[in-house]
């Protein structure tokens, strides 16, 4: 993790130099659990760090959550490429407390701006995206009746921000369907037994207190293929975005029953880099 | 007659409720004094700006000022109507791309910050520049 951060100013130093700038700052938003850009749980429809349609953006990010009996660590970068096209790569380590085992996942991600900007256009911004994940560790998927070690998402996002809209204030919205097989993000393997992909719905809305704070809160449905009855997910957020090249998110996310234990919330923090 | 002059007083006090309760957008910005500080600040960062100064260089400053000042009365409901180019063919010819004119967009925040302009009032003021982007840029 330590590595990590060193990792991410080491890169920032440089990058000073000739960071993308070209949006309004904290529009972008952070980086979601698998790497995307969007809240913490969510994709969002904009694609990642402060590229215009004129720049190159790369950004890198570390996240961690600590439920009750469950933590889980990401890190990951995105490339932006001219506000068209965003890569992502985040690898994951899932630490089950009880069985004192980790399960690593690694995710990889692609999405296309369609249409439109969230500040400026009529219209909300419209992208599509697909994330490719592969089980390292598919021990626990296998015992409990997983199909597979590797699956795909798609996804399409729509988002907005009201400049003004409330008191004054900037207003964010995102919507996001996801078509996915993932259970529990993939962390617990893919498909189930005759459960196959299906479409999700997943929700965010913010508000900016000022140029460098947003609140806001997400929701993440997820699907039920093992018959554990998974929950699901939903999250509180503050991001502080100091300047354009730091953002640093706390939240507190409900992730109800995950593989069997009832009841998982915490806290979760993320720091991403955008140069 | 009583009952007439009840509905008369009534009349009056609305008549006053709409003039002065609703402040227009341009008040909030402070009126003519508050847009003339945005907009000296706002020229201020641009002479100071290496990206998006080149843009102005040849501008008759004095000009644009005015201008400026008489299309932010308009757009904020002030007591202003702007016969003035239009975005458009203000901007045909200068290729402005999305990095410079969002840059141009920080440096008018800025400039809001400097004439005290209040948070919500300046996104309130964004709000309604925002859709004159796809008449400015890449043209």
């Amino acid at each position: 993790m330590w590595k990590t951060i060193f990792l991410i100013y080491a890169l920032i130093i440089p990058g000073l130099v000739s960071a993308a700038d070209g949006k309004l700052i904290a529009t972008p938003g952070v980086s979601q659990i698998e790497g995307a850009a969007g809240g913490g749980l969510v994709p969002w429809a904009q694609l990642a760090g402060y590229a215009s349609r004129d720049e190159i953006a790369v950004n890198a990010f570390v996240s961690r959550g600590t439920l009750d009996d469950y933590s889980l660590d990401v890190y990951g970068a995105q490339l932006n490429l001219y506000d068209r096209l965003e890569f992502s790569l985040a690898e994951q380590e899932f630490h089950v407390d009880a069985l004192n085992l980790n399960i690593r996942q690694r995710v990889l991600g692609a999405k296309m701006r369609l249409y439109g900007d969230i500040v400026y256009s009529r219209f909300p911004q419209l992208s599509v995206g697909m994330q490719y994940k592969k089980l390292h560790d598919p021990l626990v998927a296998n015992l409990l009746g997983a199909e597979d070690d590797s699956g795909t998402d798609y996804y399409i996002a729509a988002s907005k921000l009201h400049l003004g809209a409330i008191g004054g204030l900037n207003w964010l919205w995102n919507l996001t369907g996801r078509y996915t097989e993932a259970n529990e993000i993939g962390l617990l393997g893919f498909g189930g037994e005759d459960k196959d992909h299906d479409w999700m719905l997943e929700a965010s809305t913010a508000v900016l207190l000022g140029r460098h704070i947003a609140v806001g809160i997400e929701y993440r449905q997820k699907p039920d293929n093992l018959g554990l009855r998974e929950d699901d997910w939903k999250s509180a957020f503050i991001a502080w975005v100091p300047n354009k090249y730091l953002s640093l998110t706390a939240g507190y996310i409900d992730l109800g029953r995950v593989a069997g234990s009832d009841d998982q919330d915490g806290l979760y923090f993320s720091v991403m880099g955008n140069f | 007659m009583r009952c007439s002059s009840v509905i008369f007083t009534l009349l009056l006090m609305t008549a006053c409720a709409t003039g002065s309760g609703q402040p227009t957008l341009y008040d909030k910005l402070g009126g003519e004094q508050g847009v003339d500080k945005i907009v000296n600040h706002l020229v201020k960062n641009i002479g100071h700006d290496e990206q998006v100064f080149h843009y102005f260089a040849e501008a008759n400053v004095k000009r644009f000022k005015k201008h400026l000042a008489w299309h932010l009365c308009d757009i904020s409901d002030g007591p202003c109507d702007y016969t003035g180019d239009s975005m458009q063919q203000i901007h045909d010819g200068m290729q402005i791309n999305e990095r410079d004119f969002n840059h141009l967009v920080d440096l008018l925040i800025d400039a809001m910050y400097k004439a005290d302009v209040p948070h919500p009032v300046q996104n309130q003021l964004l709000a309604r520049l925002a859709p004159l982007r796809a008449d400015i840029i890449y043209r």
